[in-house]
């Protein structure tokens, strides 16, 4: 289930062992320390888990019980683009579960996990405040209303035509520089 | 000692003990999955074990309840079986029913609980829910199957009482809920492939011992 460690990631590992060391090792600090992690690395990878276990000294299954149970403990990091897909009352209704399947689909991931160059991530959200647009999508930052499967495809391919226009700018200004 | 009246019938137990223990030793049977002698404090959340308890408007769990002097016990009320039945239907929407190929065929508690409820084995008139994967082989000695599991905990509870720490432990929640053997899997602690207490304890077909799954059978109490 795990990705490889970016080296971002492992220099926020060495400093999530510091800061371990100012909580008491009491089973009941397990949750407190769970959300100190997520908060440097925004998700709990499988090392992380471990650390934590040693550190309580509780078996690495217990730690990983408890991560399970609650809703805000992710175990895969945010995508670059993170899209998220309501599925409250009323994008339910409009049958947000098969937009949602679409990105499953098209993305080749699950709902809660990221893609392996870590571009996208798919998340559910219950309601995110604009029902009259039922069926919604959040890709990013930009809100995505009246969504059809059909339409799942051509957001993606937006995102990368984006990137790509981005990247031959780049090098056009770079080379320009030159 | 108390004693009791359960059924019609007159039974004593040591004080202390919890009725669902004191029906049992008297060989008066009460449905339970979950209920294990050496647990402090049962959980009672396979909810099998109901008896009505005169006095008492609901009908109560009995693992949960200890024995009092001069108590009145049904353990067949249509209340009762109500519930019980209810429990098992629910348990079995949510259950692989394939027994011709489940290795606990035929000494599988909930093939007994339904026989003695009078309940078949098919869920109706509840929709049938099972998990993606059926079966988890992570782990190096253990197989565990997801659409078996009972959920009922016992194979958490002996593994720590021999261990000191569980290597099973519950995972996720609500209808994903599942017996992890996380990190388990790339530390196997040597012990499982001698001790198994858990394969043995499990009252349906839900762990396995990988070396017995190749040979297809598996007699706990043969070994």
């Amino acid at each position: 289930m795990n990705q490889e460690l970016t080296t971002e990631e492992k220099a926020a590992l060495k400093s999530i062992a510091k800061n371990l060391e100012t909580f008491n090792k009491q089973r009941g600090n397990l949750i407190p320390i769970l959300q100190m992690v997520q908060e440097h690395l925004a998700y709990l990878p499988s090392e992380a888990l471990r650390m934590v276990a040693e550190y309580l000294e509780i078996n690495a299954c217990e730690v990983y019980g408890v991560a399970t149970f609650y809703n805000q403990f992710r175990f895969h990091p945010p995508g670059k683009h993170p899209v998220k897909v309501c599925l409250g009352t009323a994008c339910h209704v409009r049958a947000g579960d098969i937009i949602l399947e679409n990105f499953e689909r098209k993305l080749g991931i699950e709902d809660g996990e990221t893609t392996a160059d870590r571009e996208f991530s798919i998340e559910r959200v219950a309601c995110v405040g604009c029902c009259a647009l039922a069926p919604v999508a959040i890709i990013g930052e930009t809100v995505h209303g009246h969504m059809a499967p059909s339409k799942v495809e051509g957001l993606l391919m937006r995102i990368e035509i984006e990137k790509d226009i981005a990247k031959r700018e780049k090098e056009k200004s770079e080379s320009e520089q030159t | 000692m108390v004693a009791l009246l359960v059924n019609d019938r007159e039974i004593e137990a040591k004080n202390g003990t919890n009725v669902l223990q004191a029906c049992l030793d008297n060989d008066i049977y009460i449905p339970h999955l979950c209920y294990l002698e050496s647990l402090d404090l049962p959980s009672a959340s396979c909810r099998m074990c109901f008896v009505e308890i005169a006095g008492e408007d609901k009908p109560a769990t009995s693992c949960t309840t200890l024995v009092r002097d001069h108590m009145v016990i049904k353990t067949d009320t249509p209340a009762v079986r109500r519930l019980q039945r209810t429990a098992l239907r629910l348990l079995l929407s949510v259950h692989r029913v394939d027994c011709k190929n489940c290795y606990a065929h035929k000494r599988c508690e909930l093939q007994n609980i339904a026989k003695f409820l009078k309940v078949g084995l098919k869920s109706k008139p509840l929709n049938r829910y099972l998990k993606d994967t059926d079966i988890d082989e992570d782990h190096p000695f253990l197989n565990y199957y997801p659409n078996r599991c009972v959920l009922c905990g016992k194979c958490l509870h002996v593994c720590r009482n021999q261990h000191g720490q569980s290597v099973l432990t519950f995972a996720n929640r609500g209808f994903n809920t599942v017996m992890s053997l996380y990190a388990a899997a790339e530390a196997p602690s040597p012990s499982c492939e001698d001790c198994a207490r858990c394969v043995d304890i499990c009252p349906v077909g839900a762990l396995a011992l990988k070396v017995n799954q190749e040979a297809s059978i598996h007699h706990p109490t043969e070994k």
